[in-house]
């Protein structure tokens, strides 16, 4: 077919809107973050000087400072949440997409039902349990809930790719002498990991992201994680905005996982549309 | 693990001559399935059940020797109050408006990844940046832009330069919806070009052989076969959307009556430390969601098998 010169023009046209439309708000962040103190409220675009002023503000008092501590502790939790979750889901997903039995259907629906629950509804409960039992506050307070909300997408991720290795490999390998161990170490699992890697990081982002449980169930820099300190972030005086700040660190905490999805951009997106229609 | 896997090959055993292979299996299946099924009720069922509880007690966490049984009379407060329904109604405002436009654009964006004729490629991957942005952050971003101070938004040409956009009910709504848009309408692209790219190619020849123009081809083609998709992806972001808290938390806090269910439900139970009141709000909530579910899968007869959970 030959691309007129109109129809080109006008996919030139529709891709721009959308790159503009999705880059937008990251970039006034950037632009923001890039500018002086005293020029934050210029309201300019593009910064007329560049300083790295609010990146520095922002990592001042290291340890004890504002944003590192949050930082690790939202790196560490959504780690630690992701690697148990797909532990957990990939036993599951195994029996789910190669075992016959009673149940199966029930564990799906199941998942799916527990994947649209509200979470606020269960902040109030789990507050006052996490008190009882002095997990108020701390790492697993909010690794449980979030393992609950990563199970049914790992679950429903993994299932869909493992619906799709040819597991007879594994019984070819060992008629050929293989034994079950290595049959499993290198024909199985260099097929499965690409879904498990896929999973793992659509179970990172959902920690990362999460900000009812963060601020439900920390009080303190203890187990506080970013999106949480984000919203308790307070200027240099009671006076001035920590626009700056804020800035710098959504940058800081931003531009990891554009790198991320640059790079792992197919294998995001054939997770996210995984099991989403039967073909 | 040999003996299931082939079996697992082998059709199902004839019912009543279940052979010990069979019995294992499942067996395994059941072990391996225990784990998960185990946490993911921890935190979803019996919690909700613990909020029950809570809600039919007098609780407020700030003065405990108060704690009594009133059965439902804390549905009776929260029913009978203004802010209650307020907040249902922002809630199904943002719900209806970001989740049709969203639709709307998602079908657009779809459009362009499945459809154009260069550049997928970057679409496909710029779209998934709102995706992988932090909602919190998102919020602080379109805050940025709107406010007084520090928003390039006022500079725009035909927008007024001191339109103070949290100033007010509807305006401030709008910058929470265009937030909550920005951020989800990647996932309702992906869903839906899911959906898109099972829709046999030949179809459109043909329809184009018989000169049906490109909205002719989109309404009697497109459409109808990706209803199952468009509403398994509009039942997904239904429910995420009545959910919505932390655009709402971070631009306003609720003020201008902004304030959604779920920072109603917030408010009492962390802020205000009543437990009672709060976990009926919790309650109510979950009944809701509970509805739309029901109302999606009976009404519109979407099949919650073809689905599956959202990011």
């Amino acid at each position: 077919m030959k691309v007129g010169a109109r129809e080109y023009s006008l996919w030139t046209i529709a891709i721009a809107l959308v790159l503009i439309f999705a880059l937008v708000p990251v970039l006034w962040l950037l632009s923001i973050s890039l500018k002086p103190p005293s020029e934050i409220t210029d309201q300019r675009l593009i910064p007329s000087s560049i300083s790295f002023d609010n990146y520095k503000s922002l990592f001042e008092g290291g340890w004890s400072g504002p944003f590192l501590r949050p930082l690790i502790n939202s790196i560490a939790i959504a780690l630690i949440t992701t690697v148990v979750a797909i532990f957990l889901a990939s036993f599951t997903a195994y029996a789910i997409a190669r075992l016959e039995f009673p149940g199966k259907r029930l564990i799906l629906a199941g998942a799916l039902a527990i994947a649209m629950f509200p979470p606020i509804s269960t902040v109030g409960p789990l507050f006052d349990m996490w008190r009882a039992i002095g997990i108020y506050d701390t790492y697993l307070g909010l690794i449980i809930p979030y393992l609950t909300f990563s199970l049914p997408l790992a679950v429903y991720v993994l299932v869909a790719f493992f619906r799709e290795i040819p597991w007879d490999l594994e019984q070819a390998a060992q008629v050929d002498g293989a034994t079950p161990w290595q049959a499993f170490r290198k024909v199985i699992m260099p097929l499965a990991a690409p879904g498990i890697f896929t999973a793992a990081i659509l179970v990172f982002i959902f920690c990362w992201n999460d900000f009812v449980y963060a601020i439900s169930l920390t009080s303190s820099d203890n187990s506080r994680t970013v999106p949480a300190a984000l919203a308790f972030f307070t200027g240099e005086s009671t006076f001035t905005e920590p626009t700056g700040s804020i800035a710098a660190a959504a940058i800081v905490v931003t531009i990891p996982i554009i790198v991320f999805v640059l790079i792992f951009q197919r294998r995001i997106v054939s997770g996210l549309t995984a099991g989403a229609v039967k073909g | 693990m040999e003996a299931s896997a082939h079996s697992a090959r082998t059709p199902a055993a004839q019912p009543g001559k279940k052979s010990s292979r069979t019995r294992s299996e499942r067996k395994l299946a059941w072990m391996l399935c225990a784990p998960a099924v185990v946490v993911m009720l921890a935190v979803t069922a019996y919690p909700i059940v613990y909020a029950f509880i809570l809600s039919l007690q007098k609780l407020d966490l700030r003065f405990p020797e108060q704690t009594e049984f009133i059965g439902f009379s804390n549905y009776g407060t929260v029913l009978s109050s203004e802010l209650w329904w307020m907040d249902v109604f922002n809630t199904l405002i943002i719900m209806v408006i970001s989740v049709g436009i969203e639709l709307v654009l998602g079908m657009v964006i779809a459009l362009v990844m499945h459809r154009a004729i260069f550049g997928r490629g970057v679409v496909r991957t710029v779209v998934l940046i709102p995706y992988g942005i932090i909602t919190v952050v998102a919020a602080f971003a379109w805050q940025f832009a709107f406010a007084t101070e520090t928003g390039f938004v006022n500079n725009l040409p035909f927008i007024a330069d001191e339109k103070n956009w949290f100033g007010g009910h509807i305006s401030s709504l709008a910058v929470i919806i265009m937030a909550e848009i920005w951020k989800t309408t990647p996932f309702m692209a992906l869903l839906l070009l899911a959906g898109l790219v099972t829709i046999p190619n030949e179809l459109y020849e043909a329809a184009k052989v018989d000169g049906a123009s490109a909205w002719q081809r989109f309404r009697k083609i497109t459409l109808p076969l990706m209803k199952p998709a468009i509403l398994v992806a509009v039942l997904f972001r239904t429910l995420e959307a009545s959910r919505v808290f932390d655009s709402i938390f971070i631009m306003t806090r609720g003020a201008q009556n902004t304030e959604s269910v779920s920072i109603l439900g917030f408010n009492q139970l962390i802020n205000r430390l009543n437990l009672g009141l709060g976990s009926a709000i919790s309650v109510l909530i979950f009944l809701g969601v509970v509805l739309i579910a029901f109302l999606f899968i009976k009404g519109f007869g979407v099949k919650v098998e073809e689905g599956r959970p959202g990011g």
